[in-house]
């Protein structure tokens, strides 16, 4: 959509002259749309960087009125106390590779099992097709309670195996499966006809010539997949119980005092070095994320 | 669904001059059906095991009492859904429930059709911009929620930055009136970027021609956008309904974190009170119930939205 003056007939560009009209109400209207734009970001930018400067304020600055956003007396005692009051480097090291096992089993189920619904004819295709959709129709929560009598028997609480396996191959995964299924459904007959006369097999055609062309959607899986197990609170919530286990959701809301206070600027240094990463990945690759996510067949 | 050419599978085997064995039990599509079984084998049971059986634990669950010193169970038939109708607490809870459900399902659509609307044309910054609205959404939720939750405190910034301007700022998470606007706005803001984008990619599959179309026709900006525009992005509105109001059905860690329920029952939805049901009162047998309720929530509005589209949804074809 273009801005518009005053309504006239459109001429096709040839025959347009190339004139400026850049009249003033154009000149108003622009403005108008950027103090537009500017306002309403406000809520969506100033908590992250509010969280990422108060991380750097002594605690007795962080109340200070009227709020500052840049401290002047910098300080790292936040970041400090976040190692000393829980195992936060170990914490963290949990979150980072459960998150990057769990992306990558489900990469390759999903991608397995995306190209199968979409490729291969097989009997009570649709029918298991739904089956597996019925994955994304539960909430976590429906299942969680018998999920932990589940794992409770096999004597997986306090472990990450509830984390990894759950995460890996319920609700993210059939979501991953099923936008890998959209991607290869819409590529094109002849590139498996011509892998069969080169005697290639389904493991050959799915390894040498899908899975290179599922490059958009195998991305926009794994940044879904990492987001979703990196956010996970409720299962660790439910299944880990020692700190030394904890993921970085679950450690950010331990940061008390002995009376139960919360200790916000090790709190805000905490979130911003969980936050950190992933936002950074984020503003390098916003073009992937965004993309990723718009052509990941989840459009109408 | 697409219907695939039957050129796969079968046929191609036969063209490529073996020796037609007419015993050979594993035919080219005897092996691509087993090969098929094997690729989705691991989603299968994944899906199986962490969902289906799981849930047919709940409805048995749901069945029982479960003294969890003991470790017994003890059937007791309807007598879970008997305590759903006594409960004084669940009428408050299906009320915060619907109203936070409903409350961010409406901001979100209209928030985030609103921003794609705006960013949707080309003019310097608009990369910046719609970088900038999507960024919370990569934001961890307990992260995002603690600094809003730090924010709305009563000598949190909000009010610091109210009281600048000299308006008193409420106690907004300590008092019934405004918990629930700032668990809704709190999660609204959180999660707007992901509808945003959905729409961009929609609104940039409308044709141009149709608007310049009907520009010439005389058409005003509101009539192309409500005749033109919302028919042929409503599969996408559907599409971000069904995901925004199933997400909202499903949020926790924003009412853990933020008000863990209160004050009062305020902002209890049903989600939490599954959680505090069977973990905090360790109730296994009414948590299972109540999850299951959640569960034919999600059914029902699923269901209503798939049979709905076809009064709504305009496709292409």
């Amino acid at each position: 959509m273009r801005t518009e003056t005053a309504p006239r007939i459109e001429l096709p560009r040839v025959i347009q002259p190339r004139v400026r009209t850049r009249d003033r109400a154009a000149i108003v209207r622009r403005i108008a749309l950027y103090a537009a734009l500017v306002v309403m970001a406000l809520p969506f930018a100033v908590p992250t960087i509010w969280m990422i400067a108060s991380s750097f304020k002594p605690l007795s600055e962080i109340f200070a009125s009227p709020p500052t956003i840049f401290t002047d007396s910098p300080t790292l005692d936040g970041y400090r106390e976040a190692f000393d009051f829980q195992p936060f480097a170990r914490q963290y090291f949990n979150s980072v590779y459960i998150a990057v096992l769990v992306t990558m089993i489900t990469m390759f189920v999903s991608s397995l099992a995306g190209y199968a619904f979409a490729r291969i004819k097989f009997p009570g295709q649709n029918l298991l097709f739904l089956v597996v959709l019925i994955g994304l129709l539960v909430p976590s929560e429906v299942t969680i309670v018998p999920l932990f009598q589940m794992f409770k028997d096999l004597g997986m609480i306090n472990t990450h195996w509830p984390l990894i396996l759950v995460t890996s191959l319920a609700a993210p995964c059939v979501l991953a499966t099923f936008i890998m299924r959209q991607f290869f459904i819409a590529l094109p007959g002849e590139l498996e006809e011509a892998a069969r006369l080169d005697g290639l097999g389904q493991v050959g055609i799915w390894w040498r010539i899908f899975l290179p062309l599922a490059k958009p959607a195998l991305s926009a899986v794994a940044i879904l997949t990492f987001l979703a197990s990196w956010n996970l609170y409720l299962e660790p919530t439910v299944y880990i119980t020692s700190p030394d286990l904890f993921t970085l959701p679950q450690a950010l809301t331990r940061y008390t005092d002995a009376y139960g206070g919360e200790m916000w600027n090790t709190q805000l240094a905490a979130a911003t070095m969980t936050v950190a990463p992933v936002l950074a990945v984020f503003l390098i690759a916003q073009k992937q994320f965004v993309e990723g996510l718009a052509h990941s067949g989840l459009k109408g | 669904m697409t219907t695939r050419s039957g050129a796969r599978g079968a046929s191609v085997d036969a063209p490529l001059g073996a020796p037609a064995r007419t015993k050979r039990f594993w035919t080219l599509s005897r092996r691509d059906a087993l090969t098929g079984y094997l690729f989705i084998a691991p989603q299968l049971l994944g899906v199986l095991v962490f969902v289906i059986f799981p849930v047919g634990l709940a409805i048995y669950y749901s069945l029982n009492d479960w003294n969890v010193f003991t470790g017994d169970l003890d059937f007791v038939g309807g007598e879970n859904y008997a305590q759903l109708l006594d409960d004084p607490q669940l009428p408050k809870v299906l009320a915060a429930t619907a109203i936070f459900s409903i409350g961010v399902v409406v901001l979100n659509i209209a928030l985030g059709l609103g921003l794609a609307v705006m960013l949707n044309r080309k003019f310097r910054g608009v990369t910046f911009f719609r970088t900038l609205f999507f960024s919370p959404v990569v934001v961890s939720v307990v992260a995002w929620t603690l600094v809003w939750g730090f924010l709305l405190q009563d000598n949190g910034g909000i009010n610091g930055v109210l009281e600048q301007v000299g308006i008193p700022g409420p106690n907004w998470l300590q008092s019934g009136d405004t918990a629930m606007v700032a668990v809704v706005i709190t999660q609204v803001v959180r999660s707007v970027g992901v509808n945003m984008v959905l729409f961009l990619s929609a609104l940039q599959g409308v044709p141009s021609e149709l608007h310049e179309a009907a520009r010439i026709d005389g058409a005003s900006n509101r009539k192309i956008f409500t005749r033109i525009t919302l028919p042929l992005i409503s599969p996408t509105l559907l599409l971000t309904a069904i995901i925004t109001i199933v997400g909202a059905l499903q949020a926790f860690a924003q009412i853990a974190v933020l008000t863990k329920g209160g004050p009062e029952l305020s902002t209890t939805v049903l989600v939490y009170y599954v959680f505090q049901q069977a973990f905090s009162f360790n109730d296994i047998g009414y948590g299972s119930t109540l999850a299951l309720m959640l569960l034919t929530f999600v059914m029902i509005l699923t269901v209503l939205q798939w049979q709905l589209r076809r009064k709504w949804v305009f496709y292409e074809d």
